[in-house]
């Protein structure tokens, strides 16, 4: 079998501290082949490629490149075996133009961009892309960006591409086109590996399909004789009891009504589609959605720190009654209409927290504004730092440490802490528990659970199933920046779930 | 008088240019050099104290010696001061800003302390050195210059250090235009992480424009003593032209041929109030910041355009750490 | 194909960052650089002259504290090096690097002679010394504010841009200078009201320049209390460590950009006011004496702290005086204390890398 293989992977397995990212992952892709690696978020997929193009190194396991085992240390290794990673960042210069960019680092002779330009022009017309190598890349959408990424590799000669959920940030007829070529690439004998968690892409294109999950391998299955349902089982498992306690929601009423939010991101893509839902008090609404669907739009333009094109938030006041509408509000604006908005944005450090203030300081973040006096007062933030610091117990020399030295669950903490300090009506969480180990995230679960009995409105972003499942008491799953569907905590299945989270943008059309 | 206005504009402009080339050099590799005006001390009394002992040891100039010694002393000098540049900012990351003033207390120290003390071995009774001797290779024009009119005037009628000044322009165009080196260049000031992705060497890149920036803007100081003042050195005449220098940076859009017609009009406007009939003593002074508000206009246009090929190089002050990304 | 190419070796060391380090650790190391640079400008010195070294470190204390005088004129100048210190810091805590406190300075100075030289007859001496300092403080500020609107508006580059305006500070003080010097022609404005000493910082305790050292005392007192416990001062601190943070609890960035430098420059003006009322009774271009750029180096070196300031700015007038006496005592150039400052910052500034970074050495190959 592993004659004709371009590259195999042998029993690779590769942590990161205490935590397993591969255990004994094995796979083959053959010259003018296909392969798809299915699996979800954080299921390994991404560090096992970097371990192919060089970024990261093996704990043990053996790779083989056309039969021969081999070592790849940097980057530079993986580009002499002709291997090409197609990231999902881009790594490209914006002020170049597209050849410029692609020639970029290399020793091929003579330099010359207008000969080099030619050759890009041959290279994208041979595998049907359309490019215009003299464009600049901040004149480029982000599939052109994309494009010129994959040219980029191929420029070099790869023969092995690895392709980064390349569809991730396009449009369906782009991922089309895309795919188009791809097949052809295929046609030429190169191997091809793509990320992907779309299962209906998986089918249309691979030959094979890899599934992973939480860092296992589970199988690999030949795309002509599987089905839609039976990945999706492969790829989130059977249920798993969590034991985490549900409470009926006692007196839900209306706190939050979201209705037909359209949004549009910085490079002019689409990230929300006529995005409506209700947010009740007392209970926990669950928003699944593979990373990067939308969610992080939403709950910015809830917060007032992303301006929408299109669409209403209604926030209902339950001290006064009275309705108001959100949209286009700045923070402060929010705050001062007397909502009690609490927020966990996913990037803790970096828009939640100051990395480089104390505990007491970071406290203080909500709360400083009060009062008309021009002084801080740091008496109630440092009681409120304390007593976050016993209840949750945060692991810290003491409330004056900077929290970048903090753990990241410890650091979760205290933002957590925070915004629940503030007693609010809406809280909403994007991936609390990311990067916590089993004891801090059920903290976090209990003290979610603790804020819907206290009545509060709870938004929970996340990505493991099982928990949104445990947790939440109404399910909403977000695709591509549209609702695809929207289930009952008590009466979900995964696979249901599954199977609306890997909808596309297009979702409608698939049905 | 035009013609003699524009030759006085050319020699004004001459070492603004050799360091405003330099210091887009640099830039170009995110290094903001704040030293310049440091660097370009050092590379002139480098000079000067390299032809200064020649002078003293030899009765019989030799033509070559008498260029090349002040020529070597400056280059090496000013790649000094380039050295602790790039060590302090690229490979201990000190910050840019702080290290570069730093760069230019130290340089501006060092050239007056030089020359103090080499005033102070002459003897002379003035407080200048004067090595008009060596000048006078220096200054050397084409024979045939004169004997062309107006146009051996404005164009043949300088030094040879000129020309270099403008061919080290016209090639660091070329350079940065043509060239794969050039493209990697710009590549690590524009987004050094990239840069390293591609397989380029970030941080030498960063030392070597450094470096070598740093030795054309020192022959810009050079260049100012044997050329624009005649071989004569006093301390603190070079004034504030390094800092001009860094202005024609931005006037130029970090482009060194754009700098060549710059430099001129910036000696231009350094001038033109001795050209302007009744001026008082303070209007001249009014005239002589007419080239920092003509950059601060620019730099205002441009961040206003924004036009991507015309801001900064997008990592200007930032130093690169792999681990960072 | 190639396996050369796996042989390329594992570097000898790498660079990581250090977490975090202790506070008194990390001030080991700034002072033995600081001690190193020392005995490096020592060496120097010792070459130059021949001299014993002892002694030439025992000059450079008599030259700054070896009279009364020497001390007072020391207080005088560490003084105003801190207070233009202070005035650039909250800018930098905001990360807008404002390198334009030398044209801060003059400005605030060219508006306290103006004043001097109009109304010093016209308003009774407390009067006017209020005046003084309202109008320098209000010119500079709005001096200082230029660029921070272009860098909230458009994020026009505040580097260049304040360093450009240096310059232009600069050429209006010489064109003031030049109209209205004192005797007509002489290029110099000379000492104003020299016979009324109207607007002239009065002497208290007999000291003149008791009062400058006050005012500073004060304003640091008061930035320290500003950064560490006023809500600006935390604002701003925010703003400086993460934007995006700011906007998610909702500070007004564009404010407090220009907020702040609007401070800083009210700061530089306050320094520009001392120079001229308080120290020197005249105005040349060279009145700031490049201590807005000494300033960016004195807040940094003292992690923009301003009492560990007071000691950066010590240290460094300390030396400039100590080596300005070297080179009298020893017949050496005045521009010898520049090169020693030069040193002894170059030392610091590098001796941060190891503050913050530490080299690990590569393993022994196990694998």
């Amino acid at each position: 079998m592993s004659s004709n293989a371009a590259i195999e992977l042998k029993h690779i397995t590769k942590t990161f501290g205490s935590i397993v990212a591969n255990k004994d992952v094995s796979l083959t892709v053959r010259r003018g082949e296909i392969l798809s690696i299915l699996g979800e978020n954080g299921s390994g997929k991404t560090t096992l490629m970097n371990m192919i193009s060089g970024i990261y190194f093996p704990d043990s396991g053996q790779i083989f490149i056309d039969g021969k085992e081999v070592v790849i240390k940097s980057p530079r290794d993986a580009f002499d075996y002709k291997i090409g990673m197609i990231h999902q960042h881009f790594k490209l210069v914006d002020v170049f133009s597209a050849t410029e960019n692609i020639v970029l680092g290399l020793n091929d002779g003579k330099f010359n961009i207008k000969e080099s330009a030619v050759k890009v022009k041959a290279l994208a017309d041979k595998y049907g892309f359309e490019i215009d190598p003299a464009k600049k890349i901040y004149d480029m959408s982000v599939s052109e960006k994309q494009t010129v990424e994959i040219l980029k590799v191929l420029y070099r000669g790869a023969d092995i591409l690895i392709l980064d959920e390349p569809t991730a940030v396009l449009t369906p007829q782009e991922t089309s086109k895309l795919f188009d070529v791809l097949r052809k690439m295929k046609e030429d004998g190169k191997s091809i590996i793509i990320i992907t968690h779309k299962l209906h892409e998986v089918l249309s294109l691979s030959d094979y399909v890899a599934v992973l999950r939480k860092g296992e391998y589970i199988g690999t299955v030949k795309t002509s004789e599987t089905n839609e349902s039976e990945l999706t089982e492969m790829m989130v498992g059977k249920k798993i009891d969590l034991n985490i306690k549900r409470e009926k929601p006692v007196n839900p009423v209306d706190r939050l009504v979201v209705k037909g939010l359209n949004c549009v991101n910085r490079e002019g893509v689409k990230v929300l589609n006529n995005v409506s839902f209700t947010v009740r008090s007392g209970e926990i609404l669950g928003i699944a959605g593979i990373a990067g669907s939308g969610q992080r739009e939403l709950l910015e333009a809830i917060a007032g720190l992303q301006h929408l094109e299109d669409g209403d938030i209604f926030y209902n006041n339950p001290k006064t009654n009275h309705v108001d509408n959100l949209r286009d509000k700045t923070p402060v604006q929010i705050r001062e209409l007397g909502v009690r908005l609490s927020f966990v944005p996913e990037d803790r450090l970096g828009m939640g927290l100051v990395g480089n203030m104390d505990i007491i300081d970071n406290m203080m973040l909500r709360s400083y504004k009060k009062g008309v006096s021009p002084f801080l007062e740091r008496k109630t933030p440092k009681e409120l730092a304390e007593k976050i610091i016993e209840s949750l117990e945060v692991v810290t020399p003491s409330a004056q440490t900077p929290v970048r030295r903090l753990s990241g669950g410890n650091v979760q903490k205290v933002l957590v802490g925070r915004e629940i300090a503030a007693t609010p009506t809406v809280l909403m969480v994007a991936y609390p528990v990311r990067g916590l180990d089993i004891n801090s995230s059920y903290m976090i679960y209990d003290l979610l659970n603790e804020q819907k009995e206290k009545g509060t409105a709870v938004v929970f972003v996340g990505e493991d199933l099982d928990v949104l499942i445990a947790l939440c008491d109404r399910i909403i799953v977000i695709g591509g920046g549209t609702i695809t569907g929207e289930v009952v905590g008590t009466e979900a299945k995964k696979e249901e779930i599954g199977l609306l989270m890997t909808k596309s943008s297009g979702g409608a059309k698939d049905e | 008088m035009l013609i003699a206005f524009l030759q006085r504009a050319v020699l004004q402009g001459i070492p603004l240019l050799f360091g405003s080339t330099g210091e887009i050099l640099t830039e170009k590799s995110g290094n903001l050099n704040l030293g310049t005006a440091g660097v370009m001390y050092v590379g002139g009394i480098s000079g000067v104290i390299g032809s200064f002992l020649y002078e003293q040891s030899h009765t019989d100039l030799n033509a070559f010696w008498a260029i090349f010694i002040p020529i070597l002393c400056c280059l090496f000098g000013s790649l000094v001061m380039g050295l602790i540049y790039s060590f302090l900012t690229v490979t201990l990351r000190a910050n840019q800003n702080v290290t570069g003033l730093a760069l230019t207390t130290f340089g501006v120290g060092f050239g007056n302390f030089f020359g103090g003390s080499l005033i102070k071995l002459t003897k002379s009774d003035v407080p200048s050195i004067t090595l008009s001797r060596t000048s006078l290779f220096f200054n050397k024009s084409l024979p045939f210059a004169s004997n062309l009119g107006w146009f051996g005037k404005v164009f043949l009628s300088y030094s040879f250090l000129t020309y270099v000044a403008i061919a080290i322009a016209l090639i660091m165009t070329f350079y940065l235009n043509k060239t794969r080196s050039g493209l990697n260049l710009k590549a690590v000031g524009e987004n050094s992480a990239t840069a390293d992705a591609a397989g380029i060497n970030v941080y030498r890149y960063k030392y070597f424009s450094t470096c070598i920036g740093s030795m054309v803007a020192g022959l810009g100081g050079l260049y100012y003593v044997m050329d624009y003042a005649s071989g004569i050195w006093s301390n603190d005449a070079f004034g504030d032209r390094g800092w001009l220098a860094i202005a024609l940076v931005i006037f130029a859009i970090w482009r060194p041929n754009m700098s060549i017609i710059g430099s001129i009009l910036f000696g231009g406007l350094f001038i033109v109030h001795n050209y302007i009939p009744n001026l008082s003593m303070g209007d001249q002074e009014l005239f002589q910041m007419l080239p920092y508000v003509v950059t601060i206009i620019v730099l205002i246009v441009i961040s206003m355009r924004k036009r991507r090929e015309n801001q900064p190089p997008a990592c200007l002050g930032l130093n690169y750490f792999r681990e960072d990304r | 194909m190639s396996n050369a190419n796996t042989k390329v070796k594992e570097p000898l060391f790498h660079v990581v960052k250090r977490i975090g380090m202790p506070t008194w650790q990390s001030w080991l190391i700034r002072i033995v650089s600081v001690v190193f640079a020392l005995i490096i400008c020592g060496v120097i010195t010792v070459l130059m002259t021949g001299e014993n070294p002892l002694q030439v470190y025992a000059t450079i204390i008599k030259g700054a504290v070896g009279t009364e005088r020497r001390i007072w004129s020391l207080a005088q100048n560490t003084a105003i090096l801190l207070c233009v210190s202070l005035a650039v810091t909250p800018a930098f805590k905001m990360k807008f690097w404002n390198i334009g406190a030398e044209g801060q300075v003059l400005i605030g100075g060219l508006a306290t002679t103006w004043c001097m030289l109009n109304f010093g007859d016209k308003l009774p001496n407390w009067l006017l010394i209020i005046v003084l300092l309202v109008v320098s403080i209000v010119s500079a500020a709005l001096w200082a504010v230029i660029p921070a609107f272009f860098k909230a508006r458009w994020n026009t580059n505040e580097t260049l841009f304040t360093l450009m305006m240096n310059y232009i500070a600069i050429q209006i003080v010489s064109y003031y200078v030049l109209i209205h010097s004192n005797p007509k022609g002489s290029g110099f404005i000379g000492v104003i009201n020299p016979n009324t000493e109207a607007g002239w910082l009065p002497k208290l305790f007999g000291q003149q320049y008791m009062i400058n050292i006050l005012i500073v005392i004060f304003l640091t007192v008061f930035m320290y209390i500003y950064l560490k416990y006023n809500k600006h001062g935390y604002e701003l601190s925010v703003v400086g460590e993460s934007e995006n943070t700011a906007r998610y609890i909702g500070i007004n960035v564009k404010k407090v950009i220009i907020r702040t430098m609007i401070l800083s420059g009210a700061i530089c003006g306050i320094a520009g006011f001392l120079l001229v009322s308080g120290t020197d009774h005249t105005i040349t271009r060279d009145t700031a004496g490049g201590r807005g750029f000494t300033a960016i180096m004195v807040s940094w070196l003292a992690k923009f702290n301003p009492i560990y300031m007071i000691l950066t700015s010590l240290l460094i007038v300390f030396l400039q005086r100590g080596a300005g006496e070297i080179s009298t005592v020893f017949n050496l150039n005045q521009s010898f204390s520049e090169i020693i400052t030069g040193i002894i910052i170059f030392f610091i500034i590098g001796s941060e890398f190891f503050v913050n970074y530490s080299i690990k050495f590569r393993e022994k190959e196990g694998k």
